[in-house]
Order: C-alpha cells, then structure tokens, then sequence
C-alpha cells in the first residue's frame, strides 16, 4: 500500500509538513502574525508602487516582517541543502513557459483570493475558517484539472 | 508602531519561523515541482501528508496560543485570517489552482527553492510577482 500511495515513501513528507507547520506555529505564538506566503508579493510591490491599492496599511505595515519571514524561508532551505542533502543543486524539468506563466496565475489567483496553499490551506483551515475550506476544494480541483489536462497534451 | 517593526527578538523569532517553515518545504521536497505535479497527477499522495501535518500543527497552536497566553510572548495581540467567501476568493482560487496544476509551484516554494540552488524558480517567482502586481494594479 505504502508503494501505490507514496513510492517515494512517507516519512520525509509527514516529518517535513510538521516542521512547516512548527514554523507557523512559532510565528504565531512569540509574535501573534499569520504566517501565509502570497501576501508578501503584494506588500512589496508597496515599496514601488504608489497607487493607493499597494499603499494599504496591511501591506505597508507588515511588508518589513513578511520580507525576513520570506528571508527565513530561503534561510531554512539552505540548511536542508547544505546540511542533509549533501550541497547537490535542485533542478527541475519542468519548461520555463510553464513556470512563468503558471507563475502568473498562482500570483494573480492568489491574491484576488487572498490565500495560497499556506494562506487558506495551512492557516485557513488551521484556524476552521469554512470560506478557506472552499478555496483549497476550488484550487485541488482546478489544479488537478490542470494538470492531468497538460499531462495528456504534453508528452 | 513604527518602532515595534524594528524590534530585533521579533525579527529574529520571525526570521526563526520562517526558517523552520522554509526547512520543512525542502525536506519534503515540496521545492520540487515534479513532486507536487505527482500528486496533481495522482501518482504520490505525499503532499496531503505535508498538508494534514501542518495544518494539525497550526491548528493546535491557533486553539490553544490565544486560551493559555494573554498575547504573544513577543508581541501585543494575536491576529487572525481574515477569509470571505465571494466572487474574488472564488476565481482567484480557480485561477491559483490552474497556474499551480500548470508549473508546480506555489508562493512558498518559489521561496525557498532558491535557498536549495533551484534557479529555475526564479522563472516561477517573477511569474508570480508579476501576477501579483497585475492584480494590484486592476483592485479598485
């Protein structure tokens, strides 16, 4: 069973998942802030542009701690590779197209929802908010979708 | 409040935080977008392993943070997610979903891989920074 649901097992992705959510946990506890990833592509957009959309307090006012949380992030990966997967540099096959404009949809898409996977999935669900339950049931499906579509399109 | 930004604890706790999080994305090599298309594609259900520990994680720490503690230990209030469901959560979250099932890559990651040497990110994290500022730019 092991093998048909997690061939690449499932130790490494339980492990990893509590430390994500550990890392969340700790933001909240020692400083009160929710800890979603989209919202700091808006906040710094605020440092360049002045239209009043980007000069919103809650991105003006959290736009300095959501840069070191997203310092923390590259920080924390760092680790990983340096330390535990031997300094080998991640790639991926997946084409440039792809990523950016991907890219695009995941930023345009997560911030006229206000949440991504960390947003509404982990804090959102995190704290039984229903409006994020739908959002992570909306983007699963269209992902899955998605996917599956290129899946067949694309060899 | 200005003066709280520049707090050096809550700087480094958030630096800390973020560090942890950013840890636990490589370890589960969800900084991999061939392992999140996977379980997209049905062939590796890692990823709702990831999610369901996390979220059991954060979801202990919203209930019982604010019930044993006044306010944070180094901060004034505990704050909350603020989700609505309308028609901006809804096609944003469809539109989310179709760019991740596209390139594999949500905010997070985009992040963190770069910490771990995965430059081709980059592509992904200036899609997303430019999709984010189109959106600003559209918002009434």
């Amino acid at each position: 069973m092991n093998l048909v649901f997690f061939p690449l097992g499932w130790q490494h992705y339980l492990l990893g998942g509590l430390l994500v959510g550990a890392g969340t946990a700790l933001l909240f506890v020692l400083t009160g802030r929710i800890g979603g990833m989209s919202t700091v592509f808006s906040s710094t957009w605020s440092y360049l542009v002045r239209r009043p959309f980007f000069q919103q307090g809650r991105f003006v006012d959290s736009r300095g701690w959501r840069l070191v949380y997203a310092l923390g992030l590259i920080l924390g990966a760092l680790i990983w590779w340096l330390g535990f997967a031997g300094g080998v540099r991640e790639a991926t096959a997946v084409p440039v197209w792809q990523l950016l404009l991907g890219g695009f949809f995941v930023g345009y898409g997560a911030r006229l929802s206000n949440g991504c996977t960390s947003g509404h999935g982990i804090c959102g669900l995190g704290s039984l908010q229903w409006p994020s339950a739908l959002a992570v049931l909306t983007f699963m499906a269209t992902a899955f979708l998605t996917a599956n579509l290129i899946a067949w399109w694309l060899p | 409040m200005s003066a709280t930004h520049t707090n050096l604890p809550r700087a480094l706790a958030t630096l800390a935080a973020g560090a942890l999080f950013g840890f636990g994305l490589s370890l589960s090599t969800m900084i991999r977008p061939e392992v999140v298309l996977s379980f997209l594609r049905l062939q590796d259900f890692g990823l709702l392993l990831v999610m369901g520990g996390a979220v059991l994680v954060v979801l202990l720490a919203y209930q019982l943070a604010p019930r044993l503690l006044k306010r944070p230990l180094l901060g004034d209030i505990f704050h909350a997610h603020p989700s609505v469901w309308n028609r901006d959560t809804l096609v944003g979250a469809a539109l989310f979903g179709v760019g991740w099932g596209l390139c594999g890559v949500c905010p997070g990651p985009a992040i963190a891989g770069l910490g771990a040497g995965n430059w081709s990110l980059l592509w992904a994290l200036a899609g997303i920074a430019l999709g984010a500022l189109v959106q600003g730019l559209r918002a009434k």
